[in-house]
C-alpha cells in the first residue's frame, strides 16, 4: 500500500512539535490510555522508530475515529500529493532533463511532495488510496498527451510543475473548511498548503513568470491548462466587493479555491484510465 | 476609538458590519450580495454563540491596545495589524527604494506591497463596526537604505505571517473566515519564496528546511508568539488577552 519513492520514509519524530505531541501520548498510553492495536504492536516490538507511523495514526485520529469527509479530503489531497511526488521523483531522477539551475530547487520540492504523501499515508492507515497509474504526458494513460515530452525537455516539466503547484494550493484551500473541528489535521492541512504555495511561486519564477497569479491568465501554460487558472480573476473577498484602482494587484492578493471537482476534472488526463 | 465591549452582540455587530458594508459599496453591491451577507452574519453570530459579546476589538486603554484573541473578529483584527505593518514598510521601501536593489527586485516588492495593501483593506471593511486603529508604526533595526537588511526584513515579515496564519486557523469558528485567511496565507507564501529566492537565487530557500520540516510543513505559530515577535514595529504595545 505505501509506495516506496526510492527514499526512507521520513519520521513524523523530526518535527519538534509532532515528537512533543507523540511523546506525550506514548506517556499517556505507558500510564495505561487505551490506544489502538496498531499502537500497541508498534510498541511492542520495541523501537521508537517502527512505533512513530502507528502513534502518528493514533495521535491525529486513527480512520477508525476519522469521520468520512476528512478520510475523502484527506485521500484527495493524498491523490494530488502521490501525483506529484512521482512527477518530481521522475524528473529529478532523469539525466539530463533539468538544467543546473534547476535542480536545487526541484529536489528541495521532491523532498516535499514524499514527506507529504508518508505523512497522509500514516494519518490515513489501512483507508489511505492506493497511488493510480498516472501519464504525465496528460495522455489519460496513452502517454502521448500534450505533454508529451515532460521527461525529455525542462520548459515541459516546469510548465507541468507550475499547474501541479498552483492547482495544489487552490485545492487544499478549497478543503479547509471541511477539516474544521479536527485540529491536528486541519494544522497539518495548512501548513502543507502554504508549503504547496512556495514551491508554486519559485516553480513560476524559475519559468520567468511573477510567483503570484495575475487575473486568470494561465502564465504562458498551454490551453491545456487553463482550467488551473479559471476563477483566479475574483474580486468579490467574503462577498464584500473591492472597488479597487488596482484590479491586477486586487487579484494577484488572493488565490481563489478550486472544488473537489474541479480539481478531479484538472488532473483526470493525468490519469492512466481516468478516474 | 469606540469601545464596543460590552453588551453589544455578535449578531448586532455583524449586522452592523452589513448595513455600514452596504452602505459603504451602494448600488455596486447586488441585493444577492446583500442578502448572502446577511445569511452570513446570521451564520456567524450563530457560530459564535449570541450571548457572545464583541470582545474582538482593539480597545484604546492606558497606553496600551489590546487584542482579545477568544473570537474569530480578535484574530482577524490580528490579522488586520499585521497586514497593515506589512504595507507600511512596503510603501516605505517603494517611497524610497535602497539604491543597490537588483533590476526587477523594486517591481516584485511593488507588487508585494500591493498585495499588502489590499489584504489590509480588505480586512478593514470586514472589521469596520470594530473601527479598528493601529498604531504607528517604528522600524527596529532596519536600514531602508541597504538591499540586503530591506529583503531580510521583508522575508521575515512574510515567513511571520505565513507562520502566523498557519497557527491562527484552528482557532477561527466561521468557516467563511477560514476560506478566506487561507486565500490570504498562500499569497503571503509565494511573497515569502520570491524574497528568500532573491536573497539567495536559484538555492533552496525558498522553501528551506529552516521554515519546512522533515514532513514538509511550513511552520504555524499560536498569535501570542507571532505578536511577540512583531510587537516591536508596534509604537504602542499590544496587550494580548484571550491566549
Amino acid at each position: 500500500m505505501h509506495t516506496d519513492y526510492n527514499e526512507p520514509k521520513r519520521l513524523l519524530a523530526a518535527d519538534p512539535a509532532i515528537a512533543e505531541r507523540l511523546s506525550t501520548r506514548q506517556a499517556e498510553i505507558d500510564a495505561g490510555a487505551s490506544t489502538n492495536s496498531a499502537t500497541r504492536a508498534g510498541l511492542m516490538m520495541g523501537g521508537a522508530v517502527l512505533a512513530t507511523a502507528a502513534l502518528a495514526t493514533d495521535v491525529f485520529g486513527q480512520s477508525s475515529n476519522l469521520p468520512g469527509i476528512v478520510v475523502d479530503v484527506l485521500n484527495f489531497a493524498l491523490t494530488l500529493e502521490h501525483l506529484e511526488a512521482e512527477f518530481y521523483v521522475r524528473g529529478v531522477g532523469t539525466a539530463g532533463l533539468l538544467p543546473e539551475e534547476m535542480r536545487g530547487p526541484f529536489d528541495q520540492i521532491r523532498k516535499h511532495e514524499v514527506a507529504h504523501v508518508a505523512f497522509l499515508q500514516s494519518v490515513l492507515g489501512s483507508r489511505a488510496i492506493t497511488k493510480p497509474t498516472f501519464d504525465f504526458t496528460a495522455g489519460a494513460g496513452g502517454g502521448n498527451g500534450p505533454f508529451a515530452d515532460v521527461f525529455r525537455n525542462a520548459r515541459t516539466f516546469a510548465a507541468v510543475a507550475q499547474a501541479f503547484e498552483d492547482t495544489g494550493v487552490r485545492a487544499y484551500k478549497g478543503q479547509a473548511a471541511n477539516l474544521m473541528g479536527h485540529d491536528d489535521v486541519l494544522r497539518a492541512a495548512l501548513r502543507i498548503h502554504s508549503v504547496e504555495a512556495r514551491h508554486a511561486s519559485q516553480v513560476r519564477r524559475m519559468r520567468g513568470q511573477k510567483g503570484w497569479i495575475t487575473q486568470s491568465e494561465p502564465g504562458n501554460l498551454p490551453a491545456a491548462a487553463t482550467g488551473s487558472y479559471k476563477g483566479e480573476s475574483n474580486k468579490f473577498q467574503f462577498i464584500l466587493g473591492q472597488p479597487d484602482s488596482n484590479a491586477q494587484a486586487q487579484t494577484e492578493a488572493f488565490d481563489e479555491t478550486l472544488t473537489k471537482g474541479q480539481v478531479l476534472e484538472i488532473v483526470r488526463p493525468f490519469i492512466a484510465g481516468g478516474m | 476609538m469606540g469601545d464596543v465591549t460590552g453588551t453589544r452582540g455578535v449578531g448586532a455587530a455583524a449586522l452592523a458590519v452589513a448595513q455600514q458594508a452596504d452602505t459603504a459599496l451602494g448600488t455596486a453591491w447586488g441585493h444577492s450580495n446583500r442578502r448572502e451577507f446577511l445569511r452570513l452574519a446570521a451564520a456567524g453570530a450563530a457560530a459564535l454563540g449570541l450571548t457572545t459579546t464583541m470582545t474582538g476589538c482593539v480597545v484604546a486603554a492606558a497606553g496600551t491596545k489590546k487584542l482579545d484573541f477568544r473570537d474569530d473578529f480578535g484574530i482577524l483584527n490580528f490579522a488586520y495589524a499585521l497586514e497593515t505593518l506589512e504595507a507600511r514598510f512596503y510603501e516605505k521601501v517603494v517611497a524610497a527604494p535602497p539604491r543597490d536593489l537588483r533590476p526587477g527586485e523594486l517591481q516584485i516588492l511593488r507588487d508585494i506591497g500591493d498585495h499588502e495593501k489590499a489584504h489590509a483593506r480588505f480586512l478593514k471593511r470586514s472589521l469596520q463596526i470594530l473601527r479598528v486603529e493601529v498604531p504607528m508604526s517604528v522600524w527596529p533595526g532596519i536600514d531602508f537604505a541597504s538591499r540586503q537588511s530591506v529583503l531580510t526584513a521583508a522575508r521575515n515579515f512574510e515567513d511571520l505571517g505565513v507562520a502566523g496564519y498557519n497557527g491562527a486557523g484552528t482557532r477561527l469558528r466561521l468557516a467563511e473566515f477560514l476560506t478566506i485567511a487561507g486565500k490570504i496565507v498562500s499569497v503571503e507564501a509565494r511573497h515569502a519564496a520570491a524574497l528568500r529566492d532573491l536573497l539567495n537565487p536559484g538555492s533552496r530557500d525558498f522553501a528551506g528546511d529552516d521554515v519546512v520540516d522533515a514532513n514538509g510543513m511550513d511552520r504555524a505559530l499560536e498569535p501570542g508568539e507571532v505578536l511577540a515577535q512583531a510587537q516591536k514595529y508596534f509604537a504602542e504595545p499590544y496587550r494580548a488577552v484571550g491566549l
